[in-house]
Order: C-alpha cells, then structure tokens, then sequence
C-alpha cells in the first residue's frame, strides 16, 4: 500500500525542517565568533594585568610619572626595581597622534572636499583610487620611510636652521602616521560629505551663494557629526598604530611637550617588552598586557563614541 | 560681435531706467537649446515671461519644462554634462554672457525647490543666511528685520514667531516650503522660479501656498513649473505647454485651457496625453 | 526702482576671490597628499632597484677531485659537505698571481660572497660529475664589491674609514678591465631565505612564510565571515544579541591591530601551546584580524541582492534556507570574494601582531609547512630595515616593492572581479 502523498510530504518536511534547524543554529553559532573574539581579548588581556596589578598597584601604573621597566635580575640587586608609570608614555602616544591628526585633518578634509564638491568625475575616477592605494600601503612601508626618508630629512633641515634634532623624533613619526591617515579621513569624509542631500546644496547655490560658501556654511554643518566620527575613528588608529612609532618614534619614555625630541608610545613599549627573551610571569612582560588594556580601553572608547555618532548621522539622512 | 554685445548690456545696466520691459518681459528666451551630453532635452524653444505675473510652465513628465526653468537662473551650471545654447536674457542683459556674475544672478532670480530644503539649522538662521552671504543687512538689528519681514510676506511669521531659534527642519511640509519661499524673498530677487513646489504637499497646504503666490505676485515675477493643470489654471497669468522638448504652446492662460491652437495642447488638456 | 544688474561689484569680487582661494585650498591638499605618495613610491623605488641585481665574478674552478672526492665515492652527500674554500682561493690565485702575502691573499678571497662556497657545494651535490672538471663560473661578489660596482661606496672618503680598501678596488677595477665581473639578475634575491650576509639574502622564506599564513587565515576567515554574515542578513530579528553582535563587530573593526597579537601570546600560545612563531598561529590571528571586514563587506553585499528574488524563490516554495543558499549567497559572492580579497591584502601587510607572536625570529630555512617556524613578508622588511648594515637598505626596499606588488594585484584582482561578476541591479 502506497501511503498517500500529502503524508510523504509531511514527513520530508520534517526532515528538511530538521536540517534547516541545524544549519540555522551552526550559522547562529559563527556569529558567536565575533562576540568570543572580544572576549577573548578581554579576558586575555584582564588576567595578565590582573596579575601585573598583583606586583605593582595599579595607582602607580595609572599615574606614575616614571617608566623604566628595568627588574632585577637577581634579587640582591640595587636600584633595579623598575618604574611602571604609564603617564610617559600616554604623553607620547598623544603627542605623536596629535602631530598626525595636525597633519590629516586638513589635508584629508580639504581632499574630500575638493574631490565632492570641484573634482570633475574625470579627476574623482582617477584620484580617489590613487588616495585609496595610499591607505592600502603596509604601516611597516610608513616605518621604513619615517626612518629612512623623513626623519634624515628633519634632522639635516633642523641642524641646518640651528636646532639639535635626534635622528628618532616625534615630529618625524607624527608626519609620517599623518600621511597615512590622510586617506583615511578623506574617503570617510566625503562618504560623509556625499550623504549631505543635493537639495541642499541646490537651495544655497539657487540664493546665489559661491560653491565655498555653500560648502562652509551649508555642507560642513550639516555633515558636522559625522566628521566628527571620522575624526575620532582616525585618532583612535592613530593612538593604536604601532609600526611606524617602532621604527620611527624610539625609546626614551620621558614626558616632554617638545616635538623634536625622542619619545616612546603605548604600542612601542608593549613591542619591546615582548619580542626578544621573556619569561612570562615576570613584571616587565606583564606590563605589556596592562598597557594593551589601557590601550584595548582607550581606543574601544573613541571607537563606540564615533560609532554612535557616525551612525545617528546617517540616520538623519538616510 | 561679442564686444559689441557686452559693451551694450554695460550700456543697458547703466540705465536699466530705459528699458522697455513692457514690450519684452524681464525673462525671455531665444531659440534656447539644451543638451545633456548627447541627448537633447530642449529644443529651440522662444518666449517671454511678463513682469509681476505668474507664468506657470506645464506639460507630461520628461518635458523639459523643469531643465528650461533651471535655465534662468543658470542652476544648470551645477551638472557637468549640461549645455545651454541660444539666447536668454533678463532685462535685456543675456545671462549667459561671460561678464555676467552668476552669483548676482541668483541673487536676483531666487529658486524654490520641488521637495522643501530648509538647511539643518535655526528658522531665523535659514531665511537669514541668503541676506548674510550677500552682505544686505547693514546691522544684526537690520538683519532681524528682513528675517522678519521675509517671513511676513512668506505667510508663515505668525506660527514661528515664539520658535525662530527652532530647527527648521522640525517644521510641517507646508510650512518648510513656505520657509524655503521666505528664505528665497529674503535675498530681494527680482523673479522666483518654483520648481513643483507643491508636488509633495497635502491640499490644505497646497492652497495656503498659492495663496501667497497670488499676494506675492505685485512684488515679484513668479515662474512655476507644475504638474497640476487646475494648478497653472487656478493661479497663473500665463502658461508654457511643453512636450517632448517642444514649447507648443504659449499664451494667456485662459485661452491655453479654454480654446488651444495646436492639438498636441489639447489633447493633453483632455487627458489623452501625459 | 528695482535693481537690475547682474555684471559683478567689488563685494561679490572679493567673495569669488573667497571662492578660488578655497578651490586652491582644497586643489593643493589634493596635490600634496598624492606628492606624498608619490615621494614615498620613488624613493623607495630608487632604493630599491638595486637590489634585483647582484654582482658576480667569474672565476675558473677546478673541481680538484683529490681536495673533494679523495675516496672518488661521488657521494653527492659527501660532495655537499666538503670544503670548497681551498678550489675558490687556488682560482682566485691563478686570477691574481701577483698577490702574495697571506695578508692580501685573505683580503682577495674577501671579494667574494662567504656564500659561493656554498653554491659551488649545492651544484657538486646535485651533479657529482663535475668532480675533476674545470668550469667557467659566475660567483656572487660580497656586499661590500656589490655596493661599490653599484657606485654606493664614497672612494673619496679616508681609506681608514671605508670597508672596502684600495687594493681591493684596484682589482675590482682589474677584473672589470678583463670583463670578468658584472652585475647579474638577483636570482638569490627569490629563491633563498634570509641570512646575516646581504648578499646571500632572499625572501622566499618570508613570502612562503606570508603564503602560508594568508591560506590559514582565509580558511577560517572566509568561512566564519560569511556565515555570520548571512545570520545577521538573513535569519536574525533584531534582538538585543544581535545589536551586540553588530556593536562588537564594529568596534572590533577599529581595535589596534597588535591588540590581537597579544590575544595570540596569551590565547593561542599561552593556552592552547600552539607552535610558537608559525604561520598556522599566524594566520590564526590575522583570521581574527579580518573577519570584520570579511562580515561587513558580506553583509553589504547580501544586502545589494534585491528582496524580490528571494520574495520569488519563496513563492515557489523553496524554504528560507534553500532561498539563502540557492540565491542570495550565491548572488552576493562577487561582493563577498570582493571584501575578502581587500581584507586579505590587509592581512598580507600587516605587521605587529606577527610580532607578538614571535615571527619575527631569525630564520634562514625556508618553511614547508603551517608549523614550521616562519617570518612573514612584512616582519622580513621591517627586520631588514632594522639591520645596520649598508647593503640591507637596498633589499628591504626591493621587499617593499614585492610586497607592494602583491598587495597591487590582489587590488586589481579584487577591482577586476567587481567589475566582472558583480551584477548591476
């Protein structure tokens, strides 16, 4: 006897709704995998600072004036406690994004701008992907350049007017991270600036304003906010970039407000303490984690920050 | 020939006193042709728009009559693509001559636009912003009096009085296009071109509009392109019948709806076409 | 009277002056940021060019079977190991007759690379035959020969204070007189690992190194990456978790890079005793790297693929998993590959979370498999930039433009596939 064919159909229905089951739930379970990632680093991060906090308090670490990860070697040994205050290099990590930041702003703005509002299409085809290879470059190209390129060329400018320049500065490191964010602003700008509605930019120049008059008092405040956003996007990369401040930026953690000088960031210290020997438990590697979750926290902060904003704008025009 | 012609609108804007506007309309167009890129969206279209009246341009979608009103106040510039040949004066002065400043231009041919665009910031600010960049108010107390009176004339003073420092764009569509018209009436422009302006409006605030046109037409010349032929017939003087490119028909408004030449004309009016 | 002038006045000069002095503005930032590019480009270039040259000298070489094969046994093993400096200095002799003290005769054999030996000992080993044969050969020449024939050495400095001295360019000059030295392609350059000694340097251990790091990371990363993104695409309400799965995509997007080369330190090393400096570890972190980009870009590109095809694939029954997988997947792919590709070349540049967990190592083999230790392209380049030795300079910016090569072509891949597959809707 044949059962009837509703009934089979039924019954295969079941088993495709089985498997579909699965497959749902394993495609719910990769979209885990972004949500175990941020765990991860957090709980990485949390325990080896955790245990760090346990040699060194975490007041020292947070306003230290001092950094010289130096420990004894053996235990009878003088002086050789080391220091563990992150403030130095806090300072020129902030120096060094400033310079950057200094240098970007202006350039990738006034590019997105040129590019939205003058560029014919002819010259916006050819420059935004020449703009585009620029962000494409490794930072450890940015680094090489830094030292081999810039840094020679502010120092030999620098003895040429009268001032003592370190082959290892700031302002060398600031220009080059600069450059390569120049990029970086200027697509996120003018995916901004182009999301600013045609009929706004119709209405100013329909009441005989110029195109810059548009542009300034029209165009900017009304993609205000999500500049804004890229901006921040921009300084947090900054604060977290690593390569080219490793090879151009040097060593010496002293909290200085002169450009010219040698300083270390975040990301050149935790480098340091933990490429060539290590032993894992000890105080100086530690720190390298306690400085990464300051650094994982920082930066989360200027990124969920920009987010929202770059996000409530979009919704404005959408 | 070109000095020729630039020295006689010198002449002209030296004395615009002795100017016979009467005879040939503050806006007139000769063989005007427009392309984009290949395609050619005007074709040799003549004809004169009368000072402080309202000339509505109608006719199906595609016509053209959004791109020849875009013409007057050169807002073509803005696409790269777009060429304007042939002759279009306002009083007498060809706009398009190289001498001519398309900034002062504007300034006196305003544009309202077919979906209301007030900018992201406050009441006061949007209307004050055209009297700001042209330099017209002598003094903030002056500026506010233009912003006022500019709302006055746009109808719409009397619902923000107690919220001009409000964003505009908080306002009801009716009143945003109203807002956008007294921003336009701020700048003092000799014509305002409106491109649909109440395509996107219910009918209340679609009758408070032509209200206003009407009050405003005694200051001002009043080009509307509309999709509404009760519209062009409610409010106009005149009106333009464009098809395909083709100005078809102008003349008094009455005699376009009542008695057509051309049948092109007629059969749109019936609704055969459109 | 109304006003009708419309030719410009002294206020509206000043504002077009306004107007142009901005467009120069913005015209200048445009030029400057693409002057910077370009500076970057050529002076790395012209550094870099160098490098795919390599000085050689020919010598004659008896392959003197009584100093190698004394048991004539031709045992390619035995032949691989045995000593060729004693056949290289005789030929050098018989170059140079002249030179007689044991003093020059050293600073002699210092013409040639400390690696020719080893040629000589690759090319025995692989054909026995050659033994008691004399061939003509090109040898590679030493760093130091190599930068003056590249007109990189000040003759005009004190000799004291150069490495190369006048005797030594006295028969540099000699043998170019006999047109017995010359600037050969730099095979070496591609097909060795990394050594101490320049000129012995390659990077086909770096880019295998890279190669292998960049299968580990795709294997995980495209997977993962796009079945996330059809979850969020397709199947998930927006609930709470999937506004936090979005947040922390987002954000993960934008965390410094060597934030995940610590996760790798403490996770996949510290935990889970993954072979330290790997590719198999290294690709695991750069799959964590890319998989936002790899969600986002997938997600965009689900989301350009029109509801009515799936509104049409539902009306005939198909099920919301048949729809998904049947027709917007593969719809959406060309977008996908796309996103994929660009994050690829990403992760092909990127640096500091190789070295974290320590593929930054000194390694002269070059790597077989995902466990074997290995360097990446990028860690090369920046270990290279790091040595202070002169000839060093050349070869990292010869790396440089490698790696920027690649990095090129998998742009103009991923443009190529754009423009090929993607559909126009």
């Amino acid at each position: 006897m044949e059962p009837p064919k509703t009934m089979e159909l039924r019954r295969t229905g079941k088993l495709v709704k089985l498997q579909e089951q699965i497959i749902i739930i394993a495609l719910m379970l990769c979209s885990l995998a972004a949500i175990l990632v941020t765990v991860g680093i957090v709980a990485s991060l949390a325990f080896e600072a955790f245990q760090f906090f346990q040699k060194i308090p975490v007041s020292e670490f947070l306003f230290g004036l001092e950094w010289s990860p130096q420990t004894a070697i053996r235990d009878d040994q003088v002086g050789a406690s080391g220091k563990f205050g992150i403030l130095p290099l806090l300072g020129g990590t902030l120096m060094i994004s400033t310079i950057a930041m200094a240098v970007a702003t202006p350039l990738g703005l006034y590019s997105a701008i040129y590019l939205s509002e003058y560029a014919k299409p002819r010259t916006r085809v050819w420059v935004k992907p020449m703009l585009e290879l620029l962000a494409g470059i490794p930072t450890v190209v940015y680094g090489f350049f830094a030292a081999l390129v810039v840094a020679p060329l502010i120092r030999s400018t620098g003895s040429g007017i009268g001032f003592e320049i370190s082959s290892e500065s700031a302002l060398a490191a600031g220009l080059v991270m600069g450059i390569m964010l120049i990029p970086f602003i200027s697509s996120l700008s003018d995916d901004v600036l182009c999301a600013v509605p045609k009929t706004m930019r119709e209405a100013s120049l329909g009441l005989g304003a110029t195109r810059s008059e548009t542009v300034k008092n029209v165009i900017l405040p009304a993609a205000n906010a999500g500049i804004i956003g890229s901006l921040l996007l921009a300084a947090s990369r900054a604060i977290g970039e690593t390569m080219i401040v490793v090879m151009a930026a040097g060593l010496s953690a002293k909290l200085t407000l002169n450009p010219l000088e040698a300083v270390t960031t975040m990301t050149v210290q935790i480098v340091t303490l933990l490429t060539g020997d290590q032993e894992f438990d000890s105080a100086k590697t530690l720190a390298a984690f306690a400085i990464a979750l300051f650094l994982f926290v920082l930066t989360m902060i200027l990124n969920v920050i920009s987010l929202k904003i770059v996000d409530r704008y979009k919704t404005i025009y959408a | 020939m070109v000095m020729g012609s630039i020295m006689k609108i010198q002449k002209e804007t030296a004395e615009p006193a002795n100017l016979s506007l009467a005879s040939s309309g503050i806006l007139s167009a000769q063989n005007v042709d427009v392309f984009y890129g290949d395609q050619q969206a005007i074709n040799n279209v003549s004809f004169e728009i009368p000072e402080n009246q309202i000339t509505a341009l109608i006719g199906p979608s595609g016509c053209g009559k959004s791109t020849i009103l875009r013409c007057f106040n050169r807002m073509n510039d803005t696409i790269d693509i777009c060429k304007v040949t042939g002759d279009i004066r306002f009083a007498g002065q060809n706009i398009y001559d190289p001498k001519v400043d398309v900034v002062a231009l504007r300034a006196r041919i305003g544009m309202v636009f077919q979906k209301a665009n007030p900018f992201p910031k406050s009441i006061f600010e949007n209307v004050a912003y055209g009297p700001r960049i042209h330099g017209l108010a002598s003094s903030k107390d002056h500026l506010e009096e233009i912003v006022i009176s500019s709302l006055k004339r746009a109808g719409l003073y009397k619902e923000v009085a107690d919220r001009l420092q409000e964003s505009g764009t908080g306002l009801s569509g009716g009143q945003q296009q109203r807002l956008c018209i007294a921003r336009a009436i701020a700048v003092d422009p000799q014509v305002i071109l409106m491109d649909e302006p109440c395509s996107s409006l219910d009918p209340i605030a679609t009758a408070i509009i032509e209200e206003l046109m009407e009050s405003m037409k005694q200051n001002y010349t009043i080009v509307i392109v509309t999709h509404s032929m009760q519209q062009a017939a409610r409010i106009s003087q005149k009106t333009a019948f464009f098809h395909l490119g083709d100005l078809v028909e102008f003349g008094d408004t009455e005699a376009i709806f009542t008695n057509p030449i051309q049948t092109r004309t007629q059969n749109y009016i019936s609704g055969r076409i459109g | 009277m109304p006003d009708y002038t419309l030719t410009t006045s002294e206020n509206l000069q000043r504002r077009h002056a306004a107007e142009a002095r901005f467009r120069w503005i913005g015209r200048l930032a445009v030029l400057l940021s693409l002057g910077f590019l370009v500076l970057m480009f050529f002076s790395i270039s012209t550094r870099g060019m160098g490098a795919f040259g390599q000085t050689h000298i020919q010598l004659e070489i008896h392959f003197d079977e009584a100093m190698l094969d004394p048991n004539k046994q031709r045992d390619p093993q035995q032949l691989a190991r045995a000593n060729y400096k004693p056949i290289v200095n005789q030929a050098l002799f018989e170059l140079f007759p002249e030179v007689q003290t044991r003093r020059a005769q050293r600073s002699l054999y210092r013409l040639l690379s400390s690696g020719a030996v080893f040629d000589l000992a690759n090319m025995a080993g692989q054909n026995p035959d050659l033994v008691g044969s004399t061939q003509l050969l090109w040898l590679p020449a030493s760093a130091e020969v190599d930068l003056f024939m590249k007109g990189k050495v000040d003759v005009s400095l004190e000799e004291k204070l150069r490495r190369l001295k006048n005797n030594e360019i006295a028969w540099i000059n000699q043998l170019k007189v006999k047109r017995q030295i010359r600037k050969k392609f730099n095979t070496a350059f591609f097909t060795k690992g990394d050594s101490r000694e320049p000129e012995l340097s390659g990077i086909l251990g770096a880019m295998i190194g890279s190669f292998l790091s960049l299968l580990v990371c795709f294997s995980i990363a495209f997977p993962v990456g796009v079945l996330t993104a059809v979850y969020l695409e397709e199947f998930a309400k927006k609930t709470r978790f999937t506004d936090l799965i979005e947040i922390n995509i987002n954000n993960l997007a934008a965390v410094p890079s060597i934030v995940f080369g610590l996760l790798g330190l403490s996770i996949f090393l510290g935990v889970f005793h993954m072979p330290r400096s790997t590719p198999l570890v290294g690709g695991l972190v750069l799959a964590l790297m890319t998989l936002p980009t790899i969600i986002i870009a997938a997600r965009a590109a689900l989301r350009s693929v029109p509801n009515t095809i799936r509104e049409a694939a539902l009306g005939l029954g198909a099920s919301k998993v048949q729809t998904t997988f049947h027709h917007a997947v593969p719809l959406a792919m060309p977008g996908m590959l796309t996103g994929t590709i660009l994050g690829m070349a990403g992760a092909l540049g990127e640096t500091a979370p190789l070295l974290m967990i320590g593929m930054v190592a000194f390694i002269v083999d070059v790597p077989q498999g995902i466990t074997d230790v290995a360097t990446s392209l990028p860690v090369q380049i920046f270990l290279w930039a790091d040595s202070p030795e002169k000839g060093f300079v050349e070869r990292t910016s010869a790396a440089i433009m490698v790696l920027l090569a690649f990095l090129v072509l998998m742009n103009l891949f991923a443009v190529f596939l754009r423009r090929k597959l993607e559909k126009q809707w």
